[in-house]
């Protein structure tokens, strides 16, 4: 018998605007020691369809219409609040995709892992602490008898994922649930925690519920896969049946969407339009030191060139990004734009200047401001720059629309309107208006599900062609960056290690470094 | 967190003398003097009285001498009770004034607090729109209606609680309190309904319900520090502005506490006692939003950690 048998399982949110069935009867099993894997975009229903067996759907919204879901014979689904509390956090525990807020900040982390202990198996103070030390240990936290009295701020996001995990596991559960458990960490630190999830799940035995959009994250780890559309399970198979025999159009989509291969090299690589020679860019920390962020980095960009940034945070690639428009000050060292150097420019020179160099930030939620609609966010640059006058500008608005990829009629809505993928077409359309020569997009695909990440980076390179753009592309995916760029420069700890095309990197690296990076990107076996 | 400390006090010294300087140069740009009266005064009696009070001096001479006072810790004789120090009236009047800001304190965060977190936690239904418009209804009835309006209900027409003194009857400090920390209360009530509204959606809620844990502990152990740090930091310039602003409480309970000292000054011209207690209330106030935020930043260990690394 399966651990876990869902059958039929359906959920509806009800709301003023009617019914919306977000997990349309669906049916998996989940056996011992085995990784399920439920793949699907946003809005697919798969984190819908695991939290409502748990009862941890809002409701009212939520409802659950159909279907059962047998955990060692007993129906979840037919449970009482209190029956299903006795089993969350002892029999079925979950991890989350954000360490960064899933961790209560006002807590110490010790008496967050010892939470479920005391309150399941009445294990008293020592005793659960003891065990949290332990099981730290376990997941590779150092030096765990001192660190269990800190709090989670004081840890980096891999690490307060390890906490997330620990917590999870430490009522030894029959059944996890992963919720897209590595979406928001670098790839070097999604492989280490990747590794200790399929470590830990043999170890003990457990069925694992591993939720996520992206195929390549679960090719090595998983051995059932159903992937999700609109509430449905589309297709269903072991591992080997969907990645070699996919037969339904989405999994084929998704397979697609996997970042592989290099870019043709751009044909028209002219001159040098960005020299930067020895930039340090040093930060004053609040404690009194100095952190080197970036550190005598040198590179030049040929105009029409797209030149990938790659590095684990920290590593200074966004902070560069930032020092080439002046948006963060530059300790030493110059930047030179079409034989200008922007360093020493102020005033009405730098405002021009900006004009020509544009930036597209990560978070398409955070980076539009939420009480201006589509319009005024791209109209705004226009008129600041004088480049429309108040009777034109509309058309032009509207023609950048045409140009992302956006309906002409969303012109009026508002970002929250919009999904991820929109968002982010709109941020480019802002980075655009102006007719930038040069762009640096930082992590621009790195929030969105991989099938839109995949139409975000074609748009990135078709208009790139288009609008002639010569781009500084950032990101912590070397796959990612393979895709777009021409040429690549790894960073580590603020300095460039190794540069190079991305087949150079990728058939023949030099460093370490770029060897460990590579063997980072998920489902490289595929390959 | 000392050097944290240390700072803000220096900084308060700016603030303090600035309001020094300005109640100073105020009050003597006021229209009349302290020695104005109906009855005509013989000018040789006006010229003793004012040299006795140095008013015969230049303004700047005044001012320094003042400030000379102060930094000895003295606030200078009373001109309206003649033989009193301003430190002396202070002295009377504060332990009332601070008793009675205390009850109010109390009952507001209390009543306050409790309206708050519960109207959070079942939000858009009856739980959540009676104490709120309760709240909306105590911020937008002053002190001077409210006073009254439970004077006549509870002291006249049910005869259940005296309607003025303080200390003198049982249960007389009941009725000024409750006036005094009813609008308190209300935006106590928003302020925590607010906060935990927000910590409510954070996603390591969502984890202490996926723990097992009963929805009373997620909301005491998990929920209740984060929501209700906005309401610690507000508690700080609450109380400093309850001292300030109880004159009107004390003036309808006849209570005989540092608010209605100031009120009487500030019509009597006696200009130290203004100043004096002008100077010792904007003090109170830096002190006690100091005490809040150190409060705020002991209950946040990412606060703490900014104030330690820098101490």
């Amino acid at each position: 018998m399966a651990l876990l048998e869902v059958r039929d399982l359906g959920v509806s949110f009800v709301t003023r605007n009617g019914v919306n069935k977000a997990v349309d009867g669906i049916s998996f099993d989940v056996q011992s020691g085995k990784i399920t894997a439920i793949i699907g975009e946003s809005g697919s229903g798969k984190s819908v369809a695991c939290y409502s067996m748990l009862g941890l759907i809002p409701s009212p919204p939520g409802r659950i219409d159909s279907g059962s879901a047998l955990f060692d014979g007993e129906d979840l689904l037919q449970m009482s609040e209190s029956q299903l509390r006795r089993i969350r956090g002892r029999d079925v525990a979950m991890i989350f995709q954000d360490p960064m807020t899933c961790l209560n900040p006002y807590l110490c982390i010790g008496d967050q892992l010892a939470e479920p202990l005391i309150l399941h198996c009445g294990a008293g103070k020592a005793e659960a602490r003891r065990r949290a030390i332990e099981i730290l240990d376990e997941v590779g936290i150092r030096d765990p008898g001192t660190t269990i009295d800190s709090y989670p701020h004081e840890f980096s996001g891999g690490m307060r994922q390890r906490v997330m995990i620990a917590m999870a596991l430490i009522n030894e559960p029959r059944l996890l649930i992963a919720d897209e458990p590595t979406t928001a960490l670098d790839v070097t630190i999604q492989a280490q925690i990747l590794k200790l999830i399929a470590d830990l799940q043999k170890k003990r035995d457990i069925g694992v519920i591993f939720i996520s959009h992206d195929l390549a994250v679960v090719a090595d780890i998983a051995d059932e896969i159903a992937v999700m559309q609109n509430g449905r399970i589309v297709e269903h198979g072991d591992r080997e049946a969907i990645f070699r025999g996919a037969e339904h159009p989405y999994t084929q989509t998704l397979l697609a969407a996997i970042p592989s291969g290099s870019k043709t090299l751009s044909e028209a690589v002219g001159d040098d339009l960005i020299r930067v020679r020895n930039l340090r860019t040093w930060f004053r920390t609040p404690s009194g030191d100095t952190m080197k962020a970036v550190d005598d980095v040198s590179f030049d960009i040929r105009r029409g060139e797209v030149l990938g940034l790659v590095g684990e945070s920290g590593s200074g690639k966004s902070t560069i990004g930032r020092s080439l428009l002046r948006l963060v000050p530059i300790s030493a060292g110059s930047v030179s734009f079409d034989g200008t150097d922007i360093t020493v420019l102020e005033g009405k020179a730098l405002k021009s200047m900006r004009r020509r160099m544009q930036m597209i930030f990560q978070d398409p939620f955070a980076s539009l401001n939420p009480r201006m609609t589509v319009f005024d966010t791209l109209a705004e640059p226009l008129l600041l720059h004088k480049l429309e006058d108040r009777r034109s500008v509309s058309d032009a608005v509207l023609r950048l629309m045409d140009d992302v990829g956006l309906a002409r009629s969303a012109v009026r809505k508002y970002p929250h309107e919009f999904s991820g993928g929109q968002r982010q077409r709109i941020a480019i359309g802002r980075a655009l208006a102006t007719r930038p020569e040069f762009v640096v997009a930082d992590e621009p695909v790195s929030a969105l599900d991989v099938t839109i990440q995949a139409q975000i980076l074609d748009l990135m390179v078709e208009l790139g062609r288009e609008y002639g753009l010569t781009m500084l592309f950032v990101s912590h995916d070397l796959a990612v960056v393979r895709h777009i760029a021409d040429r690549i420069i790894v960073l580590f700890q603020g300095r460039v290690i190794e540069e190079g095309s991305g087949e150079q990197l990728f058939n023949a690296p030099r460093e370490n470094y770029t060897r460990e990076l590579l063997g980072a990107i998920p489902g490289s076996s595929l390959l | 967190m000392w050097r944290f400390i240390g700072s803000r006090l220096l900084q308060a010294v700016p603030v303090i003398l600035a309001v020094i300087t300005a109640t100073f140069f105020l009050v003597r740009m006021a229209p009349g003097g302290p020695f104005d009266s109906e009855k005509a005064v013989i000018p040789e009696v006006r010229a003793a009285l004012e040299a006795q009070y140095r008013l015969d001096q230049p303004l700047a001479s005044q001012y320094f001498a003042y400030l000379g006072d102060l930094a000895s810790g003295d606030f200078g004789p009373s001109f309206k009770y003649p033989g009193r120090s301003v430190n002396e009236l202070i002295a009377a009047g504060l332990p009332v004034t601070a008793e009675l800001g205390f009850y109010a304190l109390l009952i507001a965060t209390l009543i306050g607090g409790l309206a708050g977190v519960l109207a959070s936690l079942k939000p858009n239904t009856a739980q959540d729109y009676v104490p709120m418009a309760l709240a909306m209804l105590g911020i937008c009835m002053p002190t001077f209606l409210l006073g009254p309006l439970l004077v006549l209900l509870f002291g006249i027409r049910l005869e259940w609680l005296p309607v003025s003194g303080w200390g003198d009857l049982p249960g007389d400090k009941i009725l000024p309190s409750l006036t005094l920390g009813a609008a308190l209360a209300a935006y106590i009530a928003r302020l925590s309904r607010a906060g935990m509204l927000e910590v409510l959606s954070q996603d390591y809620i969502r984890t202490a319900r996926a723990k097992g844990l009963p929805e009373w502990q997620v909301v005491t152990r998990h929920a209740l520090r984060g929501g209700l740090l906005p309401v610690v930091t507000f508690l700080g310039p609450a109380f400093a502005g309850l001292l300030a602003g109880s004159f009107v409480v004390e003036s309808i309970f006849q209570i005989p506490g540092l608010g209605r000292f100031y009120v009487q000054a500030a019509f009597n011209r006696d200009y130290t006692m203004i100043l004096g207690t002008t100077v010792f209330l904007s003090t109170l106030i830096v002190l006690f939003n100091l005490m809040s935020d150190v409060l705020a930043a002991w209950l946040n260990p990412r606060l703490r950690a900014q104030y330690g690394s820098s101490a």
